[in-house]
């Protein structure tokens, strides 16, 4: 193999007038062949194997509270009766996704719109490379800035106004506002809405510029505005791309740890309240994992951190499907 | 309904309005991210970063020399650990999901390398944990290099394959016409072509996996010092510079967050310069 | 494969000797001692609890100093629980803890190394009560039944007749209180709740004592911070923390009145006072509402954890790794022990020394009794 590297690859007149041998030629091939299976297979075990282990670790927790006595279970009390119940968390991650997504979804396809429609060629060139930047910005980086200037930020200016004014004229808010201390799920939710827009604009993008010319020069034709032109005949045509990038964003939502980690407050009991500390599953294994004594205790974590892996697990499968079934991109990832 | 053209016009310039907004919407926190973390990072800054170990925080509290070049060493480490494993794998895989489209294989590497992407990387601390770290009976960088393995694998296999199908059919069959067996046409000219492709995809695997603090937790773990031995990088509990942003950021110590900080214009500016460079191949080859 | 590799070869190369570079220039302009004395050098790796490890990592600083670079302490701040597991799982060399190890894990241990586990107090943690009431400065005076009474959620107003009879002096407002707990895992909360435990059996009973627990009432807050930045931006409210960091931060905080009937205001001699009483010979007791006449109530140990064999841990590869940490050990309890103040921490009263010693003395290597050598080396029996 190694001398292989060294020596210029064969040109054409070197190979015809030396044809390789039988050994060079079906050996090499089979020897190849078998290499790179080998390493196609070994993600597939890969995954499997995680699968495998953290359904392995969790066990314990299973068999203790059942499959779905564990999804429902509302406690989370690792000290008296060392009972463990998901519910809170996958009840924080599916709320901060869908709501971070339902934010973020329409100002990410108005990005798109607008780079792949509107901008000029330069200013395209930027925004595409500052969206794309956002989605390689680290979380922990995210995290740092949300806890020193977005949280004080948003209690001084946002949070506390808004409370201040409940407990003066709506005082039944109080208890679905919660305590304005910055860290909260409000706030974890605006960090993920921000992190995961870039998911959605790029594939929406993808499949905007897949919009054969024919068939918005037909809509030109008509005499339709840009605007009516967008929405007749270019979004319904990229809607396949639209989906699955923001099926593709919710999936990063759920998993995101880091920021959400930071931000969110961290409270393991419900009820969650508005402006108040919520979390995620991502969130409490990170928290509690290096801090769990109990073989239960772990075992819990691990148990959520398989629920954890089945929900992205569908949700990926499910963008994925959409992504072929539109044959949007020839499988980018941004 | 039907609208009257000036009510069409006004809604289309409405529309374009908000689409501006929007953008500006989602572009605007990224720059005042950009803009605090340069600010403050800048302020924290200083010689002593780059030469000093951290140690204990009483150290920063008195004002006497602290850095983090071992968090700086050890993210190296880590990484180039992490490179060496998922780069062969997931080129292997990239190459046969394009090259033997038709391999039985395919369509379960696909879904599982799909999987294997969109699964959070906290996950894959854990899988690291149970695979590396209990057995090894300690924290590692090499615990925390396979762990970033498993992010970048599954990015690699997936820009390897869009960047070799990208690669016109017809370079094969003229490899293969005259006479070059399958593996050298691969090697020798359908990988050479898209080269630009499969560094590009390798730089944001790594800008990718650089950035990842999760998974670093349970496995490379974390050290004021730098080891005394040089196998300790390896074979020992390191520091890395997500990880150790996380724990200055949340330590109760104000002199710590300032260190915070600067660790966070380091990893956001190693991440924006492997970015632009994976930017910049690509520009310069289409 | 080969010539892929080769594609990437010019990155990887980079890394790599941007990597030696910096490293030559860590050696290089970093202290020539370290460099050279790498023959014999050794790391020590121990993890555990928050509390501690400031005045833990801070001995680190002073020990590698004292030894010429040639101890590195590294201790990570993972928390207690984290500490007491990594301790079992025997991924580090000692584990720092402030709930000491239950009997069940004192057993699986013995049974599985065939010597026990010893839990070594190594500094004390003090909390204590923070509140922000417009007006009042520190010194309002609680006692354990009070504290379960407010947090139970049964006390609705400051001027409730259950402050007002401890504190006749005070003009206390008619705010609402808002209790302030810790949301993550921590050795603090250990140490409150087990006060409030001793101090009631419905607390017991209820909540019980652990480094989380399922609160009846209150808001959380991530870390000392996060409940000093809720008390301190909530009027009216009540939380805790440890005292240096209520120092440290200008929080009021209260005193509380001990076992004797005597209202002690938190103080690090206070702390060390509370623990000067009779030690079971392992050490491990809660002595919250201490005995100690003039102790202060809610304190705890932080306690080193190591194996009495210590060949038994696989964390521990050599002889002179384990001589090491028992150097490393002793150091800590006694000359390590004049970092405390400054870093305010409260010193480790005589009778804990003392025990600390006879349970070093029965440390061994592979039968060898190094614990005594090094012991007898440091003049201390």
């Amino acid at each position: 193999m190694s001398d292989s590297v060294s020596k210029p690859s064969p040109s054409t007149e070197e190979i015809l007038r030396k044809p390789p041998g039988i050994l060079y030629r079906w050996l090499g091939d089979r020897i190849f062949t078998i290499v790179t299976v080998i390493l196609g297979i070994s993600i597939i075990a890969l995954a499997v194997a995680m699968a495998w282990v953290i359904f392995q670790e969790g066990r314990l927790a299973f068999r203790e509270f059942g499959f779905f006595g564990f999804l429902q279970g509302t406690t989370w009390d690792p000290s008296v009766q060392l009972q463990f119940g998901a519910w809170p968390f996958l009840f924080g991650t599916l709320i901060t996704s869908f709501i971070s997504l339902g934010i973020a979804f329409f100002p990410a396809i108005a990005v798109a719109i607008f780079t792949a429609e509107y901008a000029p060629k330069w200013l395209e060139g930027i925004i595409d490379n500052l969206v794309n930047l956002i989605a390689a910005v680290p979380s922990v980086v995210i995290g740092i800035w949300g806890i020193f200037v977005l949280a004080p930020w948003l209690r001084d200016s946002v949070y506390m106004p808004v409370y201040l004014w409940a407990s003066e004229s709506a005082p039944g808010l109080l208890p679905l506002l919660g305590n304005p201390i910055g860290y909260g799920m409000t706030t974890a939710i605006i960090v993920l809405a921000l992190m995961i827009v870039p998911y959605t604009t790029a594939l929406a993008r993808d499949a905007i510029r897949l919009v054969p010319k024919e068939q918005r020069e037909a809509c030109w034709g008509l005499g339709a505005t840009r605007w009516e032109v967008i929405r007749m005949t270019v979004l319904p045509y990229a809607r396949g791309g639209i989906l699955a990038g923001a099926i593709l964003s919710l999936g990063r939502a759920i998993g995101e740890t880091m920021a959400v980690a930071m931000l969110i407050g961290n409270k393991n009991t419900l009820p969650f309240s508005i402006l108040g500390a919520a979390a995620t599953m991502p969130s409490v294994i990170i928290n509690e994992f290096r801090e769990a004594v109990e073989n239960i205790h772990l075992s819990s974590l691990m148990a959520i951190g398989f629920i954890l892996f089945l929900i992205s697990l569908i949700v990926n499968l499910i963008a994925a499907w959409i992504i072929r079934r539109y044959s949007i991109t020839g499988g980018r990832t941004v | 309904m039907i609208k009257t053209l000036r009510q069409r016009r006004i809604r289309d310039r409405i529309m374009e309005i908000l689409l501006v907004l929007s953008t500006i919407l989602v572009i605007l926190p990224l720059l005042i991210i950009i803009y605090y973390v340069v600010v403050n990072g800048f302020s924290a800054l200083s010689w002593e970063f780059f030469t000093e170990e951290l140690g204990s925080p009483s150290r920063a509290i008195q004002g006497r020399p602290t850095g983090l070049i071992h968090t700086i060493l050890g993210t190296i480490v880590v990484d180039s650990i992490a490179v060496l494993l998922a780069v062969p794998v997931g080129l292997g895989a990239g190459v046969m999901l394009s090259e033997y489209p038709d391999h039985k294989l395919n369509p379960l590497l696909r879904v599982m390398n799909d999987t294997l992407n969109g699964m959070p990387a906290v996950l894959k601390g854990l899988v690291a944990f149970v695979l590396i770290v209990k057995p090894m009976g300690t924290f590692s960088g090499f615990a925390g290099g396979v762990a970033l393995a498993f992010v970048m694998l599954p990015i690699i296999a997936r820009t390897t394959e869009s960047a070799l199908m990208s690669i016109p059919w017809t370079i094969r069959e003229a490899g293969l016409a005259i006479g070059l067996p399958r593996w050298r046409v691969i090697l020798s000219t359908v990988m050479p072509s898209a080269k630009v492709g499969l560094v590009t995809g390798g730089l944001i695997a790594f800008a990718r996996a650089a950035g990842e603090a999760a998974p670093l937790l349970f496995t490379s773990f974390g050290n004021n010092y730098l080891p005394n031995q040089w196998s300790g990088m390896i074979f020992g509990p390191v520091d890395t510079l997500p990880q150790r942003l996380y724990s200055l950021a949340i330590s109760p110590y104000s002199e710590w967050h300032a260190m915070g900080w600067a660790a966070a214009i380091l990893l956001l500016g190693f991440v924006i310069l492997t970015f632009a460079v994976a930017r910049f191949a690509t520009r310069s080859k289409f | 494969m080969k010539q892929n590799l080769l594609l990437l070869r010019p990155i990887l190369l980079g890394i790599l000797a941007t990597g030696l570079g910096l490293f030559s220039v860590a050696c290089s302009s970093g202290d020539d001692s370290q460099a050279g004395s790498n023959e014999n050098s050794i790391d020590i790796l121990g993890a555990g609890a928050t509390f501690p490890a400031p005045l833990v990592t801070a001995m680190a600083d002073e020990y590698r100093t004292l030894t010429n670079n040639r101890i590195t302490v590294n201790y990570q701040s993972i928390g207690s629980g984290g500490g007491i597991r990594q301790f079992i799982e025997q991924t580090v060399m000692f584990g720092m803890s402030e709930a000491f190890l239950s009997d069940d894990v004192m057993s699986d241990i013995e049974s599985e190394t065939g010597g026990r586990a010893f839990n070594m107090p190594i500094t004390l943690a003090d909390v204590v009560p923070t509140y922000n009431l417009p007006g009042i400065e520190k010194g309002l005076v609680f006692d354990g039944e009070l504290l379960v009474e407010i947090f139970m959620g049964r006390v609705p107003r400051w001027d409730d007749p259950q402050i007002a009879a401890l504190n006749p002096d005070s003009e206390l407002p008619p705010l609402p209180i808002t209790v302030v707990h810790r949301s993550d895992g921590s050795g603090t909360t250990n140490v409150w709740t087990s006060f409030l435990t001793r101090a009631s059996t419905e607390w017991e009973e209820r909540v019980g004592f652990a480094t989380s627990v399922n609160w009846p009432t209150g808001i959380g807050g991530n870390g000392n911070e996060g409940v000093a930045g809720v008390v301190q931006n909530t009027p009216g409210s009540i939380g805790y923390n440890s005292l240096s960091y209520a120092i440290l931060n200008n929080m009021s905080y209260g005193s509380v009145v001990n076992s004797s009937g005597n209202v002690i205001e938190p103080s690090y001699s206070a702390t060390t006072e509370a623990a000067n009483i009779e030690l079971p010979e392992d050490t491990r007791i809660l002595f919250t509402n201490t005995p100690a006449e003039n102790g202060y109530p809610i304190a705890g140990f932080a306690w080193m954890l190591i194996y009495e064999n210590l060949d038994q841990n696989n964390a521990i590869e050599n002889r002179t790794e384990a001589v090491e940490l028992v150097r490393f050990l002793v150091w800590a309890i006694t000359e390590g022990q004049e970092l405390s103040e400054t870093l305010g921490f409260a010193r480790l009263p005589e009778a804990a020394v003392t025990r600390n010693i006879d349970m070093i003395r029965q440390l061994v290597w592979r039968g060898e009794e190094i614990g005594l050598e090094i012991l007898q080396e440091n003049n201390l029996i």
